[in-house]
């Protein structure tokens, strides 16, 4: 049977992890190719880096650290993080990520995922969404959830479903950071209009929180970041809880 | 041990060759039909859509010269449903390697499959030390049907052959150079066969 994903997310800055990795065991908790061993050692089932660089230069390091982590790590990943053209992905691809994910660049300009999912295949094209719930409605999202759009959450992700995106990456803003659980509601709302697979993000805080979102949220997969950087969370412990719960998973 | 895995432009072929280099092996990539011919053992990878994939594999005369290739030859995710009769993936003929048909995933399942998945019935020395139930990584919307050459099968909507064997012609579905210790465990066996 397919199993549910537990994905750590790493923010990356010029090649480094940021916003705090206490891991223990690990000689440099800033590079991101050893905490990407230890994870995929650990039971990770795939890992999403986020390229937060501002610069060229730091852009350019992203992809000695893509290929870094190709060479060394054996479970799949995906990057993210200022993704705008066909050039990005295609130096990405060949670099040895598996998937892409692409955000505002989407909602600029709708056409690259179809762009995308042409040239490489659905695959490959993960659509990260951003949204916060307004007065009731889901309204998506820029800028790492500081800007908000016109566009309403369940209607751009059916819209970029029809595009040619394979996954979708969906980070409630309201859950973001509370460690409250994820947003079940919505991501059930998504799985069921949907037919493509649905990643959890934002709320992640404990083990009851990855049961309620398989159950409740119909999600088929979810991401965390700092309840596994900071030892909160094993992911080892967390699959076994999950099973116990009937959840099905790699073990 | 010459190792050459199939460069022609579809998929990524990068985590291939390092998923090898992490057994000790130094993999070549090649379009080369004389390179091929001479290797040991064959890759032949592929990620993205079927026809368009066949396109470059007879721009390059690639899709004549595999089925003729006498060593042990590993097609890859859609290397594998090439190796096969045919695609429903933009109606396309494959190489007739595989005696099977390629079929899309049913909407009473999410399309792609994506994640890990277990792999079953096992009948190859290409899965030795595997154990029956290891969990695989695979991505794709469509699957080769069960048939009398499946050497794995998975269940997702239905059991399909995730794994197929004719001569010295392997496939599988699922990516091994993504699926852990068990995926290079594969990768391993493949090199000793």
């Amino acid at each position: 049977m397919l199993t549910k994903r537990i994905i750590p997310c790493l923010d990356i800055k010029d090649g480094r992890t940021v916003k705090g990795v206490n891991f223990v065991n690990l000689r440099d908790a800033g590079d991101p190719v050893e905490l990407a061993k230890q994870y995929a050692l650990k039971g990770a089932d795939e890992l999403v880096f986020l390229d937060i660089s501002a610069t060229l230069e730091g852009r350019k390091t992203m992809i000695d650290m893509v290929l870094k982590v190709a060479e060394h790590v054996n479970i799949p990943f995906t990057v993210g993080g200022g993704i705008s053209s066909i050039a990005d992905v295609d130096v990405l691809l060949k670099s040895g990520a598996d998937k892409v994910s692409i955000n505002s660049s989407a909602v600029k300009r709708p056409e690259l995922v179809n762009e995308l999912a042409n040239k490489f295949g659905s695959q490959c094209v993960v659509v990260a969404i951003d949204a916060k719930q307004i007065d009731g409605e889901w309204i998506v999202h820029l800028a790492g959830g500081s800007i908000p759009t016109e566009l309403n959450l369940f209607d751009w992700a059916k819209e970029v479903e029809s595009r040619g995106a394979g996954e979708i990456l969906f980070t409630s803003m309201n859950n973001d950071g509370t460690k409250a659980g994820f947003a079940n509601e919505a991501l059930a709302k998504l799985s069921e209009t949907l037919n493509i697979p649905i990643i959890a993000s934002g709320g992640a805080g404990t083990v009851q929180h990855f049961v309620d979102t398989f159950k409740d949220g119909k999600s088929d997969a979810a991401l965390a970041a700092s309840v596994f950087h900071f030892g909160e969370i094993a992911i080892q412990d967390l699959k076994e809880a999950l099973r116990e719960n009937y959840i099905e998973v790699r073990l | 041990m010459k190792l050459v895995i199939i460069d022609y432009g579809a998929g990524n072929i990068k985590s291939i060759q390092f998923a090898f280099k992490r057994l000790g092996y130094d993999a070549v990539l090649s379009n080369n039909p004389e390179e091929i011919k001479a290797a040991d053992k064959v890759i032949f990878p592929g990620v993205g859509e079927a026809s368009s994939a066949m396109k470059m594999l007879k721009a390059s005369g690639l899709d004549t010269l595999i089925p003729t290739l006498k060593q042990p030859v590993l097609g890859i995710c859609l290397g594998m449903q090439l190796m096969c009769k045919s695609s429903e993936e933009g109606n396309t003929e494959g190489l007739g390697i595989f005696d099977v048909a390629v079929k899309r995933f049913d909407n009473s399942v999410k399309v792609p499959q994506m994640g890990w998945n277990t792999i079953a019935n096992l009948k190859s020395d290409l899965f030795k030390d595997v154990k029956n139930e290891a969990f695989m990584y695979s991505v794709h919307s469509f699957y080769a049907e069960n048939c009398k050459e499946s050497i794995a099968t998975t269940t997702y909507s239905i059991d399909f052959a995730s794994a197929l064997q004719h001569n010295n012609f392997y496939g599988v579905q699922f990516h091994p150079e993504k699926s852990s210790t068990e995926g290079e465990q594969i990768l391993k066996n493949f090199i000793e066969l």
